[in-house]
C-alpha cells in the first residue's frame, strides 16, 4: 500500500511538473486562438472587407512590454515616455521651439473632493503651451472658471481626458490631494525635485 | 490479479490528476482567454473615425489612430505645428489638402510615411460608420446601453 501510493504520488508530483511546464512551453498557443477573434474584427469601426485590413497593426502587438494602465489605451503613457520605452518626435519642422515647464498648480474649487495636481511636466512633455494657453486656460491661476460639468462635456481638461488622455472616471488621478494633509497655498507649488 | 487490483486503486489518483488538469489547465487558459478577448479591444480608444465626405463619396470612412500615431509622435507636432484643432471632423480634411501636403499628407508624402496611393490604410472604415472618438467618456455617457467595444 505504502509504496503503491509513494508512486501514485511520484507519477502525480512528475505530471503536474509537466502540466505546469507545458502550460508555460505553451502560453504562445493561446496568442492565436485569442487573436482569432481578431480585435478589428469585432470594435464595430473597422470593415473586414477592407483591401488592407489584416495589413494594419493591432494595438496588443505594438504595446507589448509598454507599463500597463487599467482604463484608456491601457498604457501608462506618461511612464512610457520617462522610461525611453517610446521616443515620440517632437517636431516635423525644423524651426520647432521645445518647451518643457516643470510647475505644479493645486486647484482648490472641488467641493467635497481631493483638490486637484495639474503638473505641467507631464503636459508639456507631450504639449505645446498654445494647445492650452490662452484657450481653454488663462495663464494666470484661478481665471479660466473650469467646473467639473463642462469638463464632462468636453471643455477644460476635458477635451483631451476622457477622448485621447486618460478618461474622465479616474476621478482620484486628477483630484489627488488630500485636503486634510495639504498645508500649502494653491495655485503655483514651489519646485519639487524629481 | 495483483496489478489488476494495483490499476483499479489507482484510478482515484488518476481523477485527482484530471481534477487538476482542469484546474491548473482548462481555467488558467480560459481566464486568460477571456483576458485576452477583452482587453485589446479597450486599447483602440481615441480612434477617430473622419466621415464627412466619405460615404457621400463612396469610399470607407477614414480612420486615424492615435495609438498608433503618438507612439511615433507628440500631440504638438499635429495639434499645433501642423494645425489639426482638436475637434473629430472639424478640420474638414479631404484628397485635395491631403495631396496639397495639408493633414495627413503633412506626413503620408512617401517621406515620413507611405504615400496617399494606400487608399485603403486610411479609409478602413465600416461604411456608414458616423464621425466619433471612439471609447470616448462622452460617448460612453450618450450611450451607456452600448458596451465599450
Ligand atoms: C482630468 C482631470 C479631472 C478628472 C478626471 C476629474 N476631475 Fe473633477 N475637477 C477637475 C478640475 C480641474 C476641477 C476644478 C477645480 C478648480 O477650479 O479649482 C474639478 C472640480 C470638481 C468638483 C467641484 C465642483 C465643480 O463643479 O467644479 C467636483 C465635485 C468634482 N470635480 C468631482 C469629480 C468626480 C466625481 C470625478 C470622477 C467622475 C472627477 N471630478 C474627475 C478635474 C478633474
Ligand atoms: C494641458 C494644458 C496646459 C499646457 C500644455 C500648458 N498649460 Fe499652463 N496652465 C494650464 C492650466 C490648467 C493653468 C491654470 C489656469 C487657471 O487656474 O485658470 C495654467 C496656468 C499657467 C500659468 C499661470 C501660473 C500663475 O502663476 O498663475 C502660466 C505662467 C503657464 N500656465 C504657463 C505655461 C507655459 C509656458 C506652457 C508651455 C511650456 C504651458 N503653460 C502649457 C494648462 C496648461
Ligand atoms: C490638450 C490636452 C490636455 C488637456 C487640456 C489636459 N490634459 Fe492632462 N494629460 C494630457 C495627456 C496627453 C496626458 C498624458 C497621459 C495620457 O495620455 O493619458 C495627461 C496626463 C495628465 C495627468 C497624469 C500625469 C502623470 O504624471 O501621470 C494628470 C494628473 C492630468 N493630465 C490632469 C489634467 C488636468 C487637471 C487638466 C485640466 C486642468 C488636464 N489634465 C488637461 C492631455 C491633456
Ligand atoms: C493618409 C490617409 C489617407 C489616404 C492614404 C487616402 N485618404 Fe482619402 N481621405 C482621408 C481623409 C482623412 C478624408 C476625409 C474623410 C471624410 O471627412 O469623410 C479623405 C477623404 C476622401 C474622399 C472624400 C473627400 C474628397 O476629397 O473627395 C475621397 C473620395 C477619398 N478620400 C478618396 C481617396 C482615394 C481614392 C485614395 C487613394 C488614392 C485616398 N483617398 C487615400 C485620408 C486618406
Ligand atoms: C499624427 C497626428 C496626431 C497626433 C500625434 C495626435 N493627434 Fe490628436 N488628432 C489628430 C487628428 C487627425 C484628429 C481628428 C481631426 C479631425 O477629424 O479633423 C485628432 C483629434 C484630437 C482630439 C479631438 C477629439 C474630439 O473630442 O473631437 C483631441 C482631444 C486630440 N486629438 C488630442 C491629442 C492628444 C492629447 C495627443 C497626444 C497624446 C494627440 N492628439 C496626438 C491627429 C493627431
Ligand atoms: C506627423 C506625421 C503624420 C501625420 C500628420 C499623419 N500620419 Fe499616419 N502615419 C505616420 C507614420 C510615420 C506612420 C507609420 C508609417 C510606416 O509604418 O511606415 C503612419 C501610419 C498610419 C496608418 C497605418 C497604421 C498601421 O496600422 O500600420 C494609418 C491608418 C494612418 N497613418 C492614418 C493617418 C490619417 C488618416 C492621417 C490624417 C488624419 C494621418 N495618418 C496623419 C505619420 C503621420
Amino acid at each position: 500500500m505504502a509504496t503503491r501510493s509513494k508512486k501514485t504520488q511520484w507519477v502525480e508530483k512528475k505530471l503536474l511538473l509537466f502540466v505546469l511546464l507545458w502550460m508555460a512551453g505553451s502560453a504562445g498557443c493561446f496568442v492565436p486562438a485569442a487573436n482569432a477573434k481578431d480585435v478589428f474584427a469585432n470594435d464595430g469601426l473597422h470593415d473586414p472587407q477592407g483591401p488592407s485590413f489584416n495589413e494594419l497593426q493591432r494595438p496588443d502587438a505594438a504595446f507589448a512590454g509598454f507599463p500597463v494602465d487599467t482604463v484608456g489605451n491601457k498604457v501608462r503613457w506618461v511612464q512610457a515616455l520617462r522610461d525611453g520605452m517610446i521616443t515620440p518626435r517632437t517636431n516635423i519642422v525644423p524651426d520647432t521651439k521645445i518647451k518643457i515647464l516643470d510647475m505644479d498648480l493645486i486647484l482648490g474649487n472641488t467641493g467635497d473632493n481631493a483638490y486637484v495636481r495639474f503638473p505641467h511636466r507631464a503636459h508639456t512633455e507631450w504639449l505645446d503651451c498654445a494647445n492650452c494657453h490662452p484657450d481653454p486656460f488663462k495663464e494666470k491661476f484661478g481665471t479660466s472658471g473650469i467646473k467639473m460639468g463642462a469638463i464632462l462635456e468636453g471643455k477644460f481638461c476635458g477635451k483631451c481626458h476622457g477622448a485621447v488622455a486618460f478618461p474622465l472616471t479616474e476621478c482620484a488621478r486628477c483630484h489627488s490631494v488630500k485636503p486634510d494633509t495639504f498645508r500649502g497655498k494653491f495655485g503655483v507649488q514651489p519646485v519639487e525635485k524629481h | 490479479m495483483k496489478r489488476n487490483k494495483k490499476m483499479g486503486l489507482a484510478r482515484p489518483g488518476m481523477k485527482t490528476v484530471v481534477f487538476r488538469l482542469i484546474v491548473c489547465v482548462a481555467i488558467p487558459a480560459l481566464v486568460a482567454l477571456a483576458i485576452m478577448g477583452s482587453s485589446p479591444a479597450r486599447a483602440e480608444y481615441a480612434d477617430i473615425v473622419i466621415n464627412n465626405y466619405s460615404d457621400g463619396a463612396g469610399m470607407r470612412p477614414a480612420i486615424f489612430p492615435h495609438w498608433f500615431h503618438r507612439i511615433r509622435f507628440r500631440c504638438k507636432v499635429c495639434h499645433a505645428d501642423l494645425g489639426f484643432k482638436f475637434q473629430a471632423g472639424g478640420n474638414e480634411i479631404n484628397m485635395l489638402k491631403i495631396i496639397n501636403g495639408e493633414f495627413c499628407g503633412a506626413c503620408h508624402n512617401g517621406e515620413i510615411a507611405w504615400s496617399v496611393d494606400n487608399c485603403d490604410f486610411c479609409h478602413s472604415g465600416k461604411p456608414g460608420t458616423p464621425t466619433q472618438v471612439h471609447g470616448s467618456t462622452v460617448q460612453k455617457l450618450l450611450k451607456p446601453s452600448q458596451p465599450a467595444k
